[in-house]
């Protein structure tokens, strides 16, 4: 018996990866679909899958290749990660998209780059995702950029005293947190930090902790499991001043949480729902009426069909991903990283993107956004580009 | 154990530098990236990571949830020790560099992460030890607790990063032997699991087990209780540490964020599965426990269309169903594991008298 | 000063509430089998993702009912899958098992429900706002420690006045003994998981309309605290667990108060160790004298 097993184990350990078929060139889709960050990663994937459709095939170096999705799950979670990365460089991925979390994305670039799979970061905004790696390349903003953003914008609310709330032992809201406290005392302002730990439910204490402090705004970076409750919890306590977020906070489950409520929620982000201007607009319309046609992919986007920043940056991603590959004329991965530098792709919807010498896209615009209470939906507040921080 | 005869140890010696060989050879054949070869690294680091809880839980009876809390420590000791200085400034982006402003060579911050996690250990195992079983399990589960939130506490970042992760230190690609990134884990698993397959063998682990089978007992022939227990839990603390500070090499970034009490579940269950008080079993239930939750069952997670047919039930999470399924039924009906108490060698060593006879 | 305590203290009774009525569950199963009932968070959770799925087809009025009875009923299978075969095992392997048990619901419940948030659906009087002092709370706050006292009040008559009550008494005291006595020993376990699986899902209504997000691993959490509740109180005790509960409650939420926040968790952890190294009884707990 024991025998049996272990020659069938042996066997079974030498089951060879299957071989690549013909003429088809595989992405990666590196995102989380369950855990804290599970919500954002399916509507990044959405906007993949989107682009997809549109182009499901690709020309390059004269042979025209289908265009297929690798997806794997990385559970939001930096030690899940490392082997989700693993399994896509093992199934012979040409590039790589995602992932949704920085965390997630910094613990997968160190296989990505062991492997010399080039990587696109969508809406990872922690800087060390590509100064750490160099096979890293991001097509959205970065934190410092951002937490400036929200500062400034805290700032031209009045606020003088302002409270960061994030988890404890999350690299994006710390990070974020950190760059938002910078820049909100260098305006003059006072910050208090407080950090909570994983699984709270609880958040009045926090919130409490803010009120006594007399504080003029939150700014909590955090997942959107966390974000709902303390939502929730501030409109219960009657808080009168405004909660602000990142990126992570622009998703429907944001708008469920504070609709009918008499709380203020403010976002920064990366792309306008209502643009109409440029090619946002033809996104916006197309990818609204593909979630109408097609009932799994609008419950993953939460069950309606707003357009959340990530699935504009999924759909950009994937058009730069086939930009890359045009570029290198060649599906090995060796290549594409060495096109990536060089590729532009204008047509973007969340405007043009170019990569700058460390691989970031050089992204000088981030539009704040408040969530309607009434119509449980975002309203545009205002553009902030970097030119205005100066 | 009955003492092994001279043809047995060579022969074990001869099958060790097989298997050693084949691995090497699978990783020149199949590449780094192969799923293969990353299933055979995790698995050696949790086969010295199962074998250390063994070590506790299967042969000295101490029921400790703490194995997670202290390969944490061993991670983190070694990780902040090795991070090359002129990283330090991306690294600790946000303390200044960290204050830690020298970087120790490899093998001796693996050492020394072994050494910090045995140190905690005693301090630990004074108060803990002199519980007993579900309340030991239950306090050492609240250790490792306590030592995963003051690691992440912002007042330390400039030593542990804090929330951040940590990442840039040399990983097993910056260890090859013979070029290949694959002997390394199994060389210091493998050294490691002989020491603790020595200790067992030795005086000390005839008092382990002493204690494990009738404590009352083990004290009246002269165990000394405490100190015996004492010395079992800093000896697997500090073999958890290693083991933390492979895990570290092999994932290549580490937070302590991903230390929570499920990972010392899993652990546990490799030890319930391979038999507790069985170190061959841990080994060979820590490959397949790597390779069926990382690896075989994956398909499991994808939806699968034959033709028209939409098979039903597939989709993300069902792997995980099926793989804790599985090990409830091992849990409830085949409780002693793969090998229960016995060692692989002496599976083969039975047969053999039987023959004789 | 006590206007500015004033919402921490009714953040930790109601907190405190909650982990009552989930940390009875575990002290009448540790009382009864001498075991760490690891699932029993996960069966809060369960409870949770019930009333999730139930409320998106029916009114409050049939849902609620029909969540305690799954939840019941989860308790009531769990113990004859996972703990009834391992009756005379050794304490570590039902331990095992129970560890194995939460990790198989926790999947499970993440496969169902994909591994996302669920939003708790909105109980009507229990969410709504209040104002007390200078203090504003949803009013489930104020219900949840009455609530509990009441449930434990009846809980402790039922214990005290009933046949089952004494059998349950009988078995926690000897096992073996109360076997031979012709107490027939599955049915009153049984009991006592029906008891804390319905207790849990009263409490899951309770956390769920104050706390609105279900993940499947909310329960982790609050199940570790409601444990050392009851270990706090002294095991085996119901009133020791709810006091034990409502002092865990307040004090996490005064040392959030005291700017500790990071360490709230581990404060819990911390303050179990303590009281197992002096007063391993809790502080409630019957001394009983080692058997060899």
């Amino acid at each position: 018996m024991k025998k049996i097993l272990a020659i069938l184990l042996t066997v079974a350990l030498l089951i060879p990866t299957f071989a690549l078929a013909d003429n088809v060139v595989k992405i990666g889709v590196f995102e989380p679909s369950s855990g804290d960050n599970g919500a954002g990663g399916k509507q990044e994937v959405l906007g993949v899958e989107y682009a997809n459709t549109l182009k499901p095939t690709v020309t390059i170096g004269g042979t025209e290749y289908t265009v297929q999705l690798v997806n794997v799950d990385n559970q939001s979670d930096s030690s899940k990660a490392v082997t989700a990365a693993q399994e896509l460089v093992s199934s012979g991925v040409s590039l790589v998209l995602g992932s949704y979390g920085s965390g997630a994305s910094m613990a997968g670039g160190d296989v990505f780059a062991e492997a010399g799979v080039p990587a696109i970061g969508l809406s990872c905004t922690n800087p060390s995702v590509t100064t750490l790696c160099d096979y890293y390349w991001r097509i959205c903003f970065l934190d410092p950029f951002q937490g400036a953003v929200m500062a400034n914008f805290a700032n031209s609310l009045g606020a003088k005293k302002a409270y960061v709330l994030t988890m404890l032992g999350e690299d994006y809201g710390n990070g974020l947190g950190h760059y938002f406290t910078q820049a909100f005392e260098g305006l003059g302002g006072e910050v208090i930090s407080e950090t909570f730990p994983e699984g709270t439910s609880d958040f009045t204490a926090y919130i409490n902790n803010a009120v006594n402090a007399g504080v003029e705004a939150i700014f909590a970076p955090c997942a959107t499991t966390y974000a709902s409750l303390i939502i929730d919890q501030a409109a219960s306590m009657n808080v009168t001043f405004p909660l602000l977020a990142g990126d992570t906070w622009e998703s429907s489950v944001i708008l469920e949480a504070a609709a009918g409520k008499k709380v203020d929620v403010y976002v920064s982000t990366f792309f306008d729902e209502n643009d109409t201007s440029g090619p946002a607009s033809a996104f916006v319309s197309g990818f609204k009426a593909w979630l109408n046609e097609n009932a799994d992919k609008k419950t993953n986007n939460g069950g309606n069909d707003i357009v959340a920043a990530v699935s504009a940056l999924g759909f950009d991603g994937y058009n730069v991903a086939l930009a890359a590959l045009e570029a290198a004329g060649s599906i090995d991965p060796a290549d594409i990283a060495a096109a990536l530098p060089g590729v532009v792709y204008e047509d973007a919807v969340t405007g043009s993107i170019a990569f700058d010498e460390i691989g970031d896209a050089k992204k000088d615009m981030a539009y704040v956004k408040k969530a309607n209470n009434d119509t449980v939906a975002f309203d545009f507040v205002k553009t902030q580009s970097v030119a205005g921080l100066e | 154990m009955k003492r092994m005869s001279n043809t047995r140890k060579i022969v074990s010696v001869a099958v060790v530098f097989l298997i050693y060989f084949l691995a090497w050879f699978a990783e020149a054949r199949l590449g780094t990236n192969s799923m293969l070869i990353t299933v055979l690294k995790k698995g050696a680091v949790y086969a010295l990571i199962a074998a250390s809880m063994n070590l506790l839980n299967g042969f000295t009876g101490l029921f400790s949830l703490g194995q997670a809390g202290f390969m944490l420590v061993g991670a983190y000791v070694y990780a902040v020790f090795t991070i090359p200085l002129k990283r330090h400034a991306a690294v600790y982006q946000y303390y200044n560099g960290g204050i830690i402003q020298f970087e120790l060579p490899m093998l001796v911050a693996l050492l020394l992460a072994g050494i910090v996690a045995a140190l905690l250990a005693a301090l630990v195992g004074l108060p803990v030890l002199r519980l007993k079983s579900d309340y030991l399990a239950i306090a050492t589960l609240g250790f490792a607790e306590i030592i995963r939130a003051i690691v992440q506490w912002d007042t330390l970042g400039p030593i542990t990063n804090g929330s951040n992760l940590l990442k840039t230190y040399p990983t097993f690609k910056d260890a090859k032997i013979f070029g290949s990134t694959v002997l390394f884990p199994f060389l210091v698993s493998g050294v490691c699991i002989v020491v603790i397959l020595l200790l067992i063998n030795s005086t000390y682990g005839r008092a382990f087990k002493a204690i494990r089978d009738d404590e009352i007992a083990a004290e009246a022939m002269g165990v000394n209780l405490f100190r015996t227990k004492e010395l079992a839990f800093v000896i697997s603390c500090f073999f958890a540490g290693i083991g933390g500070a492979l895990l570290a090499m092999f994932q290549g970034t580490v937070q302590a964020n991903s230390f929570k009490s499920s990972m010392t579940y899993d652990i546990l269950l490799m030890v319930v599965i391979g038999g507790m008080g069985s170190i061959s079993g841990s080994v060979v239930a820590s490959f397949l426990y790597i390779a069926c939750s990382e690896w075989w069952l994956r398909f499991l997670d994808n939806e699968l269309v034959i033709g028209t047919f939409h098979v039903p039930l597939l989709r993300s999470g069902f792997r995980m169903v099926v793989f804790s399924a599985v090990i409830m039924v091992v849990v409830l009906f085949f409780r002693k594991g793969l090998m229960g108490d016995k060692e692989l060698w002496n599976l083969q060593l039975n047969r053999e008298r039987r023959l004789r006879r | 000063m006590f206007n500015q305590l004033l919402p921490y203290l009714l953040a930790g009774v109601s907190v405190g509430g909650q982990y009552a009525l989930i940390a009875v569950g575990y002290t009448m199963v540790y009382g009864i089998l001498r075991l760490i009932n690891f699932a029993h968070g996960d069966v809060f959770t369960a409870a949770g993702f019930f009333m999730v799925y139930l409320m998106a087809s029916m009114p409050l009025g049939v849902a609620a009912p029909l969540v305690i009875l799954l939840t019941v009923a989860l308790g009531f299978t769990l113990e004859r899958v996972a703990y009834k075969p391992l009756r005379q095992a050794p304490r570590m392997s039902v331990m095992i098992s129970a560890i194995g048990a939460s990790y198989l619901l926790q999947n499970l419940m993440w496969y169902v429900t994909g591994g996302l948030a669920k939003q708790y659906p909105v109980l009507p009087l229990l969410s709504d706002s209040v104002q007390i002092g200078a203090a504003s709370t949803k009013v489930v706050t104020l219900v949840t420690p009455v609530l509990t006292v009441l449930l434990v009040v009846a809980l402790q008559l039922l214990i005290k006045h009933t046949k089952i009550g004494m059998a349950m008494r009988a078995v926690s005291v000897d096992f073996e003994t109360s076997q031979l006595m012709g107490i027939k020993i599955n049915s009153v376990i049984s009991t006592t998981f029906i008891i804390g699986s319905a207790l849990a899902a009263v409490g899951s209504m309770l956390y769920f309309t104050n706390y609105s997000t279900v993940t499947p691993t909310v329960g982790a959490m609050p199940g570790l605290k409601a444990f050392v509740a009851a270990v706090f109180g002294g095991i085996g005790s119901i009133p020791g667990a709810v006091i034990g509960a409502f002092i865990i409650g307040i004090c996490e939420n005064l040392i959030k108060a005291a700017g500790y926040t990071a360490f709230s968790d581990a404060f819990t952890f911390a303050l179990l160790i303590l009281v197992l190294l002096f007063r391993p009884t809790g502080l409630f707990g019957e001394k009983t004298a080692e058997k060899v």
